[in-house]
């Protein structure tokens, strides 16, 4: 237990990077994710045609390689990141493609008279799509974007290849340092728990909020 | 009825779904301030027809002129016809994240670009209008059909279309719901609104519509003045189909 609380410290600066890492590259996938389901339901098929390419290549390739392809490889094209900015970069990139994906399915949710209605009065395409129908997609997305975040957020640990200091990372210099390698994995699982199950049940009270207001 | 101004002319129209070809050779004029009813069987292509006009459904091939102006192929342009061609759906389509105030005020705030304030007093007095005004605040799921079908024609009514279309706007309708939505649209009709309505209702079309187009097929067979679609149909499928509702 010892080692765990000698290095608190060290623990603390992981934890902080993994959720910085979360944040940032959700918040990016959240960007990204919203074009790219834009782009699949709009009536313009090169702009479908796009947005299913982007869909299909990143999310069947293992964001590991991504990583390797952005932070080791870019650099021979003259796209050169910090490790940081790097795993932020690839995880949204990432992680967008499969909300793109959500918001998609959340958008063909929606009754098609509600798409109609909108387009029937005069609004066009992107008013329809602001409007109307997102914000009644987004009721029903809330639960797998729930489950995307927490996938991210152990998808950060892939930035430890890297040398992003974050949780992973942490703990492995922890194990070379002092040779406790069980004890020093349980906690940092620990530590990815106190991270994912609140997120967890923070998507089941916005889930319920969304509900109430239909 | 200023007779013989044609707001909206149909020429050669013709649609097809895969191999099924909704709409045959559609020739049709409408006039300003007339008030057309559309009948005819199940799957005959009266709501493709409807749709046709508003291009939610785009054509293979002919032309539809709308006050003179060939119908926009899309983007702005045809958003700006659209917002001058009302729409009332069968299944009412009012905005459900919505309250029924703020359903109406949205063509006028985002696509006439009015402030709100304005554009709130005009929704309130169509609510009125319609009779409605008291559930200004509510979503549409908190009201009755016949209501929230009085919401979509007020919805409708706010952008001063120069026409309304409606697509059987009384059949997802309770019995005794329906009069109170006829009542709206004989008033409009009254007014001297230019009217295009796919329905079954024959004491509206008799009491409202100058002309019956019925269609079979995917074509209009037949069009005539009420009294005398009603009394005497010129085609054999007008008379069978009349039978049929008739007897019913
Ligand atoms: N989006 C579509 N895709 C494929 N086929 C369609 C589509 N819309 C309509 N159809 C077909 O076109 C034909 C005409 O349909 P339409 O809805 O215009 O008929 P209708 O006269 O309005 O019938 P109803 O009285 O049942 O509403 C039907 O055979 C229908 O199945
Ligand atoms: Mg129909």
């Amino acid at each position: 237990m010892e080692v765990l609380l000698d290095n608190l410290d060290s623990f603390a600066i992981g934890i902080r990077n993994t959720v910085a890492l979360s944040l940032a590259s959700f918040a990016g996938a959240l960007a990204i994710g919203m074009i790219i389901a834009t782009f699949r339901v709009s009536p313009v098929p090169p702009l479908r045609a796009a947005g299913a390419t982007y869909v299909e290549t990143i999310r069947n390739i293992p964001p590991l390689v991504l990583i390797f392809v952005f932070f080791f490889g870019f650099p021979t094209i003259g796209i050169i990141y910090s490790p940081f900015v790097s795993a932020i970069i690839v995880l949204a990139v990432y992680t967008a493609a499969f909300v793109g994906e959500a918001i998609r399915a959340g958008v063909n949710t929606v009754a098609r008279g509600q798409a109609e209605a909108a387009r029937a009065l005069g609004l066009t395409f992107p008013q329809t799509l602001g409007l109307v129908v997102m914000p009644q997609a987004l009721r029903s997305v809330v639960p797998p974007l729930g489950n995307l975040f927490i996938a991210l957020v152990k998808n950060t640990s892939l930035a430890s290849t890297i040398s992003v200091f974050e949780l992973t990372f942490v703990s492995k210099r922890l194990i070379t340092d002092t040779a406790q390698g069980l004890l020093i994995f349980f906690g940092t699982a620990i530590a990815y728990l106190l991270l994912t199950l609140p997120a967890g049940w923070a998507v089941g009270r916005i889930e319920k909020k969304a509900a109430f207001q239909r | 009825m200023t007779a013989g101004v044609p707001l909206v002319v149909m020429e050669d129209v013709n649609k097809s779904f895969g191999d099924l070809q909704a709409l045959k050779d559609i020739n049709l004029s409408v006039d300003k301030g007339e008030v057309v009813v559309v009948i005819g069987p199940s799957g005959s292509g009266k709501s493709t027809l409807c749709r046709t006009i508003n291009r939610l459904e785009p054509i293979d091939s002919g032309r539809i002129l709308i006050d003179g102006e060939p119908l926009p192929l899309e983007g702005r342009a045809l958003a700006r016809v659209r917002a001058d061609v009302g729409m009332v759906f069968q299944s009412f389509n009012l905005f459900a994240h919505k309250s029924i105030l703020k359903n109406v005020t949205m063509g006028l705030i985002k696509v006439r670009g009015m402030s709100r304030a304005e554009a709130e007093d005009k929704a309130m007095e169509l609510l009125k209008r319609v009779g409605i005004a008291d559930k200004a605040h509510r979503h549409p799921a908190e009201l009755s059909g016949g209501q929230q079908q009085r919401a979509a024609i007020a919805r409708a009514l706010a952008m001063n279309p120069k026409l309304m279309l409606f697509d059987e706007p009384t059949s997802a309708l309770d019995p005794e719901m329906i009069k109170e939505v006829l009542d709206v649209m004989v008033e409009l009709a009254a007014e001297g609104t230019t009217m295009i309505v796919v329905s079954h209702e024959m004491g509206f079309a008799r009491s409202a519509a100058q002309r019956v187009a019925f269609m079979d097929g995917g074509r209009i067979l037949e069009v005539s003045p009420p009294e005398q679609f009603f009394a005497a149909p010129q085609t054999e499928r007008a008379r069978d189909f009349l039978s049929k509702i008739l007897a019913h």
